[in-house]
């Protein structure tokens, strides 16, 4: 019994975070078709910028603990729109001609520049802030101990999803923006200003990541590398849910995070498979992922 | 013409640039002695490991040209001729330290190769080591495998500890300390180093405590960072004691995660690595917790004149107390200067490969540990004891100590040569003197 | 007898020509350019597939099988001659794809790319779980011998170096007719449109399949050869960051050419060593901006200077 909800409940924050992670991406690749391998270095830009400021408030400043929580959000969010607007219109507007699979390198170019501009800004020291992680206490759930911190990320979560399913599907914007997932070359003809969607898009996607890294931040110890970590991790739970799908990546990351805690409670010795060996059986079944759509086929 | 020769232009190029580039070969005739350095620069090593390390190696190169580290190495440099080091990111994996430490060997034609802390950088370059005939000095890399593989080694030394031995102790620790222990659960990360910790501990354990029970062995992968599903699933196991080998991040997040959540309320645990963290716990981890520094080094150290010396000139330059992986690599640049001095005769040459390797061998030399003799393995391997203790913090001055240290001699925790650690172990640890 | 045509002619002097420098350049080069060699054959086997449309996020897969059937037939099957464990590579790995490929060919796009990747990481899992394969640690290669001959240390690495110079041209030159011939021609037209393809009475799944078989052959002598010449095997052959590496090289080098993942592989290795001697905390970032340099610049990698210069000259 104790074993039964501990899984869901171990189960419901591990997919929280994933959602979190994949977000992000699944935006990106939803409207603009980019599979963005940097897309874990905006994570990790967000857990840096967070934690190093959460770090320097407990240190120097002497405010009201509370007030780290807005400085996390607010790190990630300038973090996340400044960087994610640079790489745009620096870099993939002038590249949006190009192939999908080009993409897929040009944001691995990315992915290896990021990597060693977070180490030369931040350094290799892991930081280590756990004020904002310790302050929101526990909570007894029947045998089991929780950390309320941990509990709140799923509501963050919760509100995440919530949010972006409610722009893309009830909102003017979230019209236009399926206009130019189905068709970009008619949606332009009408009058769409794709470029600025795009732009909008990438910037919410790498701020969606860099929200994660830095409300992941306050749980771990940050340290070079946590970008490359979560990549394959949020590729998994995006390909199994159907890349560009919300709902999908809802459903993936409960499947992926609930199948992983059943996997450490019953089994242990299989937990590495278990993400991959997901991926495989729901792309063996439903090559197109859960909710992906099937493609015609062009003659 | 000109078609034909754009298919050479390719080829013409790469060979070029291969060529050209060779050309700033400087062979290391130029009065210095050149010492390879190979850390962790990056990845998820270089914080608690790779850059400590560095820093003792810088402040100890430095000191060691200006002539100021205190007797018995007060010879300038080493043998009294400068030191010079090339520096090389570890990170890659084996087969591009393979190739690094040829380039290390050819073309910056160095005098010793001091580095390596995966184990299975260090299992790659020791035969290669042998073959191109370069004194290489493993600093901190504690798999076992290394001198049972490499049976017969001239050129590679390790003045760090074998693994086995951190576990040993640990198990001899907890059943000193008689604190309850009917049973153990394991986490530990899953790549060769903790699957070989958790076997080298619980074979250990049962060995000493027959009876002991293992409630659950818990694998999450290699920098996980999160560990809820874990903590829950270690907790519904309510071991007595949780052992684990964790390292860097992964070992801080475990232990503010698993503070947060009670785990140790009710439990100890011992990390073999935990003196590392020793001063970023910051008071998230809880007292009692049992940590160790992979042999007498960090915080475990012995006051000695040489270790004082590098805890206050580490102290002045990197704002921070030094952590194990500074001591490790301190003592392996004295092993290899006292080696090359004791081979050389007179001071200002730089000694023969072979008369390095042969003074090396067996060799006794005093170190920031301690004095270190190299007793194992054919005389390759360093034999020190081990010291674990408890982590203690104290709100006030905001300081961590360690309380209740115990250490245990070289010959009560490491297998006599001819056998492997895994059979002594299983054997009983036959000829162990404990005191 | 064989006739070969003007590319052929020049993988041959090239191939000579570096077995000459074999005499000449220093240990530590040869040694690079061994490695370099063997990983293009690998990124021979991702290109192979991407003429065709597919792109491979788990080349690292037979790589990996490649590396571990040479050090494993040594320290399990008591086999030491260099050839027949290099065989033993290609047979297990082909094995292995034969299975794979009935499941892979039903996969395009980004799938294709992301069920490679699982699959490679699931060796990878599987190895890490192997003590008796030392895990993440992996494990050292016995010494072999060539024919009952066994050279010791510099020696040895030469003769691997030859061997590898000479199968990766033999390679080359297979490779150079099945681009040219029309079964090779039909890969761009799947790429284009698959459908056309079958329309044409082909069958685009089995063109697919038997890439696939002959990529994961040829990975697999990559592999080999990395195996015989580091002397170490670990699982990292198989993780998804090695398999990304090949992709990069490939896309460095461009499909157009044989010759392309040759000098791709050879100039990433220098770029690399001494991109990590200049600057051992940057290197990543140099290699990022090259390729960013490359794609900007010459969008069909770096054999577009020589084909760019050859279409001005003609």
């Amino acid at each position: 019994m104790t074993t039964l909800y501990a899984i869901l409940i171990d189960g419901m924050i591990y997919a929280s975070w994933l959602f979190m992670v994949a977000a992000g991406l699944t935006v990106i690749y939803g409207v603009m078709r980019i599979l963005n391998m940097a897309h874990g270095s905006f994570y990790s830009i967000g857990a840096y910028t967070g934690a190093s400021l959460v770090g320097w408030y407990f240190s120097g400043a002497q405010g009201a603990p509370y007030w780290s929580y807005a400085l996390l959000l607010g790190a990630a969010l300038v973090s996340g729109v400044v960087v994610g607007l640079l790489i745009e219109q620096g870099l993939l507007q002038f590249m949006y001609k190009r192939d999908e699979i080009l993409m897929v390198i040009v944001t691995y170019a990315l992915l290896l520049i990021l990597e060693d501009a977070t180490k030369l800004i931040f350094g290799v020291d892991p930081y280590f802030t756990f004020q904002p992680y310790s302050l929101l206490g526990r909570s007894e759930i029947g045998e089991l101990t929780f950390a309320n911190y941990d509990l709140a990320l799923i509501a963050v979560a919760a509100v995440i999803g919530a949010a972006c399913w409610l722009t893309l599907n009830r909102t003017h914007t979230g019209k236009v923006l399926r206009a130019v997932i189905q068709d970009r070359e008619i949606a332009i003809a009408m009058g769409v200003n794709v470029k600025l969607m795009f732009a909008a898009t990438f910037v919410v996607g790498t701020t969606l990541g860099a929200i994660a890294g830095a409300l992941t931040a306050p749980a771990i110890s940050v340290s070079p590398g946590i970008g490359v970590e979560v990549i394959v991790l949020a590729f998994a739970v995006v390909v199994v849910g159907g890349l560009g799908s919300i709902e999908g990546a809802i459903v993936g990351a409960l499947l992926v995070g609930i199948t992983r805690a059943a996997a450490v409670h019953l089994a242990p010795q299989i937990e590495l498979f278990v993400i991959y060996g997901v991926m495989a059986l729901v792309l063996a079944v439903r090559p197109q992922g859960l909710f992906g759509r099937d493609l015609a086929r062009k003659i | 013409m000109k078609r034909t020769r754009s298919y050479l232009a390719p080829t013409a190029l790469a060979l070029a640039a291969a060529i050209g580039f060779s050309a700033p070969v400087t062979a290391a005739e130029n009065g210095k002695f050149r010492v390879g350095i190979v850390t962790f620069l990056s990845g998820a090593a270089a914080g608690p490991f790779g850059v400590p390390s560095l820093n003792g190696a810088k402040l100890v190169i430095d000191a060691l040209n200006e002539g100021k580290v205190p007797a018995p190495y007060g010879l300038k440099g080493i043998n009294g001729l400068e030191i010079e080091t090339v520096i090389v990111d570890e990170n890659g994996g084996a087969s591009k330290q393979v190739e690094e430490f040829r380039n290390l060997a050819e073309r910056h034609k160095v005098d010793a190769v001091i580095g390596y802390i995966s184990s299975g950088d260090c299992l790659a370059i020791a035969p290669v080591a042998e073959e191109l005939k370069l004194t290489t000095v493993l600093f901190d890399c504690g798999t076992s495998r290394l001198f049972e593989e490499n049976k017969a080694p001239t050129y590679v030394f390790r003045t760090g500890l074998d693994a086995a031995i951190d576990n040993i102790g640990a198990a001899r620790y907890l059943i000193d300390s008689g604190r309850k222990l009917e049973s153990v659960a394991s986490i530990q990360q899953n790549y060769a180093w903790g699957h070989d910790s958790w076997g080298d501990f619980s074979a250990a354990i049962k060995q000493l405590k027959p009876g002991v029970k293992v409630t659950t062995e818990q694998l999450p992968k290699l920098f996980q960072g999160q560990y809820g599903a874990e903590i829950s699933a270690l907790s519904v196991s309510k071991p007595d004691v949780i052992h684990s080998s964790f390292w860097g991040g992964d070992m801080e997040a475990f232990v503010l995660q698993g503070n947060a959540r009670g785990l140790f309320d009710k439990r100890t645990a011992v990390l073999t690595c935990g003196e590392s963290a020793l001063d970023r716990f910051k008071g998230q981890a809880p007292n009692g917790l049992v940590i160790g520094a992979r042999g007498p080094f960090g915080a475990f150290a012995p006051e000695n004149t040489l270790s004082t010396w590098f805890r206050t000139a580490y102290r002045s330059s990197a704002e921070m107390d030094p952590t194990y992986p500074a001591f490790k690599m301190a003592q392996a640049i004295l092993g290899l200067k006292a080696a090359v001095e004791k081979a050389a005769g007179k001071p200002g040459v730089i000694p023969a490969k072979e008369e390095v390797a042969r003074s090396f061998k067996g060799l006794s030399f005093e170190s920031v540990s301690g004095t270190v003799r190299m007793a194992r393995a054919n005389g390759h391997q360093a034999l020190q004891g081990i010291a674990y203790g408890e982590y203690k913090f104290d709100a006030k001055s905001d300081k961590a100590t360690i309380a209740n240290v115990k250490s245990y001699s070289g010959e009560c925790v490491t297998p006599p040569d001819g056998t492997t650690a895994a059979d002594w172990i299983k054997a009983g640890f036959p000829g162990a003197q404990c005191n | 007898m064989l006739k070969l045509d003007k590319t052929e002619i020049w993988l041959v002097v090239s191939a000579l020509v570096l077995l000459a420098s074999a005499f000449l350049l220093p240990n530590w080069l040869t040694f690079i350019l061994t490695l370099a060699l063997a990983k293009a054959l690998v990124v021979q086997g991702v290109v192979i597939q991407m003429r065709a449309g597919l792109v491979s996020f788990g080349q690292g897969l037979f790589f990996c099988i490649g590396g571990y059937s040479v050090g494993m037939g040594g320290a399990f099957l008591n086999i030491h001659d260099a050839f027949v464990l290099v065989a033993l590579g290609v047979a297990a790995s082909v094995g292995v794809a034969a299975i794979l490929g009935l499941l892979m060919t039903r996969y395009r796009d980004i799938f294709f790319a992301m069920l490679s990747l699982a699959l490679s990481m699931i060796l990878y899992g599987l190895i890490v779980k192997n003590q008796a394969l030392g895990s993440t640690d992996g494990f050292n290669v016995h010494d072999v011998s060539f024919l009952g001959w066994m050279p010791a240390g510099e020696d040895q690495k030469l003769v691997i170096f030859v061997l590898t110079v000479i199968v990766a041209g033999g390679i080359a030159i297979a490779l150079n007719r099945y681009m040219k011939s029309g079964l090779g021609g039909v890969n761009e037209a799947i790429k284009e449109n698959e459908i056309r393809v079958e329309f044409l009475g082909l069958s685009p799944r089995w063109i697919l399949y038997a890439n696939y078989l002959f990529a994961a052959g040829i990975s697999a002598v990559g592999g080999a050869f990395t195996a015989l010449a580091t002397g170490h095997v670990d699982p990292e052959m198989a993780f998804w960051t090695t398999s990304g590496e090949f992709v990069f090289i490939a896309l460095l080098g461009g499909t157009s050419h044989v010759a392309a993942p040759f000098i791709a592989a050879v100039l990433f290795a220098l770029v690399r060593t001494y991109a990590l001697e200049l600057a051992p905390h940057s290197w990543q970032m140099i290699l990022g901006f090259v390729l960013l340099a490359i794609i900007v610049f010459l969008p069909k990698g770096l054999w577009s200077l020589v084909a760019g210069k050859r279409r001005a000259a003609a």
